[in-house]
C-alpha cells in the first residue's frame, strides 16, 4: 500500500502552510499544458478531471441501462447493430441472457463506483471543499493527483473487462454485488465471464479502494487543518460537513471492501475456499472447496456496502441544503440539527448493513437488532427533511434551475427513503427481497437522488469552475422531463415488486409463434408497466443528452457570470470567477460568521458574506476592504433579471 | 441592539479555524487516519478468519510448543525489540543526534528484516510439510478430519499482509535513515507511527493464528 508521504510542500512550507491554516506560496501555477491540466497537482484541476471521468461513466451506465430495457421488453427483437457490435453476446442482434446479466454487473459498478462515489466526492468535494475552507489547496496536492490517476486506472481496468470477459459478455454475470459462489469459482464451470472478467472486476473494484481511501484521508485532513482564521466547525456550509463525514465513511469502509476483494481473488485464483462451501456441483463437475461461507462474503461486503449508500447520497444533502438556503434566501432551518443528524446517519450507517441479508438465513432476533437500527435511522433522515421544508416555509423562493434540482432532491429521497421503511422490516422483506420493489427503492433514494444532488451542484457551481453560467431555459427544459421522468422509470417498479417481479432476471415473456408466452403467468399484468417504464427510460435518457449539450455549449456561448451570481453567503463566492491559481489570489480570508446568514435585519443587502466583520456595512471579502467597495456587494444584480 | 451586536467574533480557540486543532502537522494526522483505516483491513481479515474458524466443526490445532511456538516467540521478541529502537530513534531525532538516530533505524530495519526472513523460514516449513492456501498439510487432515481446508488459505493470507506491510516498513524506514539529514523531526516520528502500528497488528495476529493453535497433546512436535 502506498505510503502517505507524497506532499508538494517542503517541510518549511508545510511548518508555514500549517501555521496559517490556509497559508500561500506552497506551490506555483504550473505553465506548461501538461502540468497545467494533466499532471495537475491543483485540487479545482482534478476536481473537474474527476467529473469528466464521472461523466464518461454515467453515459456508459446509462446506455448499458438502456440496452437491458430493451431485452427485457422486446426479448426476441433482433437489432442488427447489437449483433454487428457483438457477434457472440447478441447473436443475430438478439441479447443473450448472459449478455444482459453482464450488463447489470457493469452498469452496477460503473454507477456506484465510479459515478455517486467519484463525482459528488472526488469531483465537487475536490473542487470545493478547499476553497470553501479558506484553504489554498488540499493538505497533500501530490497525493490528491495520485487519487484521482488510481480512480481512473481502476476505471481502465474495469472497462478492460468489457474486452477481456470472452466474446459473449462485457463482464462478470453476477451483479455489482459480486456474491460467492459464482464469482469465486464460476469459472471452474465456464460460466461466461467469470473467468477474466471477476479477475479484472475485483482488481477495478481493488484500485478503487486504495484511490478512495487516499481521497477520504486528504479530505480529513483538509478540513480539520487548513479551516481559516475564524471558520470555526459550526460556521462550516453543510456541504464541508457532507464531504467530511462522506470522508470518514469512506476511510472505514473501503479498507474492508478491498480485504474482502483480496480474499475473493485467494479464492478465484489461488484456490482458497473462504467463500466457497463444500459439495458444490453442476451436475457434471464437483467443485474442489470446502469450509468457507458465502455468508462472509455478504457480511464484509455489505458493511461496506451500506456505508457505500450514504458515501453516495450524504454529498447531495450537502449540496442541496447549502442550495435551498441560498435560494430561499432564508438561514438553513436548524443548522446545528442539519450537522448532528447528517453524522447520526453515518454512524449508524455502520450498523445496519444486515438488513440487506434478511433472508440470508440469520437468527431472527439477530434481523430483529438489524430492523430496528434500519428503521431509526428514518429519526435523523426526517430532521433533514423537515429542515429542508422549514429552510422552505415562508421564503420568497428563487426557482433558478440549481433550486429546482434541489427541491427535486428533496423530493426524490423522501420517495425513496420511505420505501427503505418498509424493506427494513424482516417481515415484508421476505417477500419483497429480490424484486423490483428493491430496484424501485434504492435507484430512487441512492440513484436519482445523487444523482439530482450533482446537477444542482453543477447548476449552481457551474459558473464559478468556468465563469459562464449554464443556459437557463436548457436548464429547466431538462429538469422537467427528468423529474418526471425518473418518477415514471422507478414508482411502477414497485409496483411490479409488489406483483413479485423478480430482478436480474433478463425477460419475462417471449414470443412463441407471434403470440405472447409469458415465463411466470403471475407476471402477466405487469406488461403495460414494462413497456411504459422502457419508453419513460429512453426519453428520460435522451433529455440528459440535452444536458450534456448544455454543459458544453455553456462553457464556450454562456452568459459571463460575475464573481457572486446567486448573491450566496460562502467563499467561493468571495473569490474570483474563476478562482486563481492559489484560490485567494494571494490572500488570506478571514471568516465572521456563519455559513448562511441571509436576511439579516439590519443588514444593507439580504445575505451577509461569511468575510464580512460588520453585518450592519457593505459585505466586504476581506475585512481592510471595509471602507472601499466590497467585492461581494459590487456584484450579483444579474440574479433578479 | 448596539452596533456592536452585530459585529462578527472572531473566535480563538484551536477548533475556530487558522490552528491545527490537534497540534500535530498535516502529515502526522495523515499516518493516523492511514492507520485506521488500514486497521480495518486487517480487523476485515482477522473477522473473517474468525468467522470461519468459529463457524467449523474442527478446527486443526498444529503447532507444538517446540519447536513451532517457540520459534514464533522468537519472531516476536524481534518484533518487539525493533519496536523498542524504534523508540530510542525517535528519540535521538528529538535530541537532534542525527547519527544516533539512524544508527537506531537500521537497529530497526534489522528487527523487521530478522523477523521478515525467521517468518519466511516457517513458510517454507509449513509449506514443506504439505500446508497449502487449498488444503492442509497431510498429516493435519489425518488428525483433524472434520477440518476445513482454511487453516492454511487464513494462515497465509493474514501473514503474507502483515509480511508485505513489514517489508514496506523496512524499505520506508531505510528512505527515512538514508535522508535523515534532510529529514524534519515529525518525519521520524512519523515512520515510527507507522512501525509501531505494524508491531501492534503481529500483537493480536500471534494470539490469534498461533497461540490459539497450540498443540496441547503430550510429546507433540517431537
Amino acid at each position: 500500500m502506498a505510503e502517505p508521504e507524497v506532499t508538494a510542500e517542503t517541510p518549511a512550507a508545510a511548518e508555514e502552510h500549517a501555521a496559517h491554516g490556509a497559508g500561500h506560496g506552497a506551490h506555483h501555477a504550473p505553465t506548461g499544458f501538461v502540468r497545467k491540466y494533466i499532471f495537475s497537482i491543483d485540487h479545482k484541476v482534478i476536481g473537474i478531471q474527476y467529473l469528466l471521468l464521472a461523466l464518461f461513466s454515467v453515459v456508459l451506465g446509462m446506455l448499458m441501462s438502456i440496452l437491458m430495457r430493451m431485452k427485457m421488453t422486446w426479448p426476441d427483437h433482433a437489432w442488427p447493430v447489437l449483433g454487428w457490435l457483438f457477434p457472440e453476446g447478441a447473436p443475430g442482434g438478439v441479447m443473450t441472457p448472459e449478455f444482459y446479466l453482464s450488463l447489470v454487473t457493469m452498469h452496477g459498478t460503473m454507477m456506484v463506483f465510479f459515478v455517486l462515489t467519484t463525482a459528488p466526492q472526488g469531483g465537487f468535494g475536490n473542487y470545493f471543499l478547499p476553497i470553501q475552507v479558506g484553504a489554498d489547496d488540499m493538505a497533500f496536492p501530490y497525493l490528491n493527483m495520485l487519487s484521482f490517476w488510481t480512480t481512473l486506472l481502476g476505471l481502465v481496468v474495469l472497462v478492460s473487462a468489457i474486452f477481456a470477459s470472452g466474446g459473449s459478455v462485457i463482464g462478470p454475470t453476477g451483479g455489482w454485488t459480486g456474491y460467492p459462489p459464482l464469482s469465486a469459482i464460476g469459472h471452474l464451470l465456464n460460466v461466461p465471464g467469470q473467468g477474466m472478467g471477476v479477475n479484472l472486476w475485483i482488481i477495478s473494484i481493488a484500485i478503487f479502494c486504495v484511490a478512495s481511501l487516499l481521497g477520504a484521508l486528504n479530505f480529513i485532513v483538509t478540513l480539520l487543518n487548513l479551516r481559516t482564521k475564524g471558520m470555526s466547525l459550526m460556521r462550516m456550509p453543510l456541504t464541508c460537513w457532507a464531504w467530511f463525514t462522506t470522508a470518514v465513511l469512506a476511510l472505514l469502509s473501503f479498507p474492508v471492501l478491498l480485504a474482502a476483494g483480496v480474499l475473493l481473488f485467494l479464492d478465484h485464483n489461488a484456490g482458497t475456499s473462504f467463500f466457497v462451501p463444500g459439495g458444490l456441483s453442476n451436475g457434471t463437475t464437483v467443485i474442489d472447496h470446502s469450509g468457507g461461507s458465502p455468508i462472509l462474503w455478504q457480511h464484509l461486503f455489505w458493511f461496506f456496502g451500506h456505508p457505500e449508500v450514504y458515501i453516495a447520497i450524504l454529498p447531495g444533502m450537502g449540496a442541496t441544503s447549502h442550495i435551498l438556503s441560498t435560494f430561499a434566501r432564508k438561514p438553513i432551518f436548524g443548522y446545528r440539527a442539519m450537522v448532528f443528524a447528517m453524522f447520526a446517519i453515518g454512524l449508524l450507517g455502520f450498523f445496519v448493513w444486515g438488513h440487506h441479508m434478511f433472508i440470508s438465513g440469520m437468527s431472527p432476533l439477530t434481523g430483529a437488532a438489524f430492523s430496528v437500527l434500519t428503521l431509526s435511522i428514518g429519526v435523523p433522515s426526517a430532521i433533514k427533511t423537515f429542515n429542508w421544508l422549514g429552510t422552505l416555509w415562508g421564503a420568497r423562493i428563487r426557482f433558478h434551475t440549481p433550486m429546482l434540482f434541489a427541491i427535486g432532491f428533496v423530493s426524490l429521497f423522501v420517495a425513496g427513503g420511505i420505501t427503505g421503511l418498509v424493506l427494513g422490516q424482516t417481515s415484508l422483506d421476505l417477500s419483497m427481497h429480490d424484486t423490483y420493489f428493491v430496484l424501485g427503492h434504492f435507484h430512487l433514494v441512492m440513484g436519482v437522488a445523487a444523482i439530482f444532488g450533482m446537477f444542482a451542484g453543477t447548476y449552481f457551481w457551474f459558473p464559478k469552475m468556468f465563469g459562464r453560467k449554464m443556459n437557463e431555459t436548457l436548464g429547466k427544459i431538462h429538469f422537467w422531463p427528468t423529474i418526471v421522468g425518473v418518477y415514471s422509470i422507478f414508482i411502477p417498479m414497485h409496483a411490479m415488486g409488489l406483483v413479485g417481479m423478480p430482478r436480474r432476471y433478463s425477460q419475462f415473456y417471449e414470443m412463441l409463434d407471434g403470440k405472447l408466452v409469458w415465463i411466470y403467468n403471475f407476471n402477466s399484468p405487469t406488461y403495460p408497466l414494462i413497456q411504459f417504464v422502457s419508453w419513460a427510460a429512453i426519453i428520460t435518457v435522451s433529455v440528459q443528452f440535452l444536458f450534456i449539450f448544455n454543459f458544453f455549449w455553456s462553457l464556450f456561448k454562456g452568459e459571463r457570470a460575475s464573481d457572486n451570481p446567486w448573491e450566496a453567503t460562502t467563499l467561493e463566492w468571495v473569490t474570483a470567477t474563476p478562482p486563481p491559481h492559489d484560490n485567494f489570489g494571494g490572500r488570506v480570508p478571514t471568516v465572521y460568521r456563519g455559513a448562511y446568514e441571509f436576511g439579516v435585519p439590519g443588514a444593507p443587502e439580504d445575505y451577509v458574506l461569511q468575510t464580512t466583520p460588520d453585518e450592519t456595512g457593505p459585505n466586504v471579502a476581506y475585512a481592510d476592504e471595509a471602507e472601499g467597495q466590497g467585492r461581494g456587494s459590487s456584484n450579483g444584480n444579474d440574479v433578479h433579471g | 441592539m448596539s452596533t456592536e451586536a452585530h459585529v462578527g467574533r472572531l473566535p480563538a480557540t484551536e477548533w475556530d479555524g487558522g490552528a491545527l486543532p490537534y497540534r500535530v502537522g498535516h502529515r502526522k494526522l495523515g499516518m493516523w487516519l492511514f492507520i485506521v483505516s488500514d486497521a480495518m483491513t486487517f480487523s476485515a481479515m482477522l473477522i473473517a478468519y474468525s468467522y470461519a474458524r468459529v463457524s467449523s466443526d474442527a478446527w486443526p490445532t498444529p503447532f507444538p510448543f517446540y519447536p513451532s511456538i517457540i520459534f514464533s516467540t522468537t519472531m516476536t521478541l524481534f518484533l518487539l525489540a525493533s519496536s523498542f529502537t524504534m523508540v530510542m530513534a525517535v528519540r535521538a531525532s528529538a535530541h537532534n543526534k542525527l547519527r544516533a538516530a539512524r544508527r537506531w533505524i537500521g537497529a530497526t530495519m534489522l528487527g523487521g528484516l530478522t523477523f521478515l526472513v525467521l517468518h519466511s523460514i516457517e513458510w517454507s516449513h509449513l509449506i514443506h510439510e504439505g500446508l497449502r492456501p487449498f488444503r492442509l498439510a497431510g498429516e493435519w487432515a489425518e488428525r483433524w478430519p472434520q477440518a476445513p481446508p482454511l487453516f492454511g488459505a487464513s494462515f497465509f493470507a493474514i501473514t503474507g499482509l502483515h509480511m508485505f506491510h513489514v517489508l514496506t516498513g523496512v524499505l520506508y524506514l531505510g528512505v527515512v535513515a538514508l535522508r535523515i539529514k534532510k529529514t524534519r523531526h515529525e518525519d521520524v516520528e512519523i515512520s515510527g507511527l507507522y512501525w509501531h502500528f505494524v508491531d501492534l497488528v503481529w500483537m493480536f495476529v500471534f494470539p490469534l493464528i498461533y497461540l490459539m493453535s497450540v498443540d496441547f497433546t503430550p510429546g507433540a512436535g517431537h
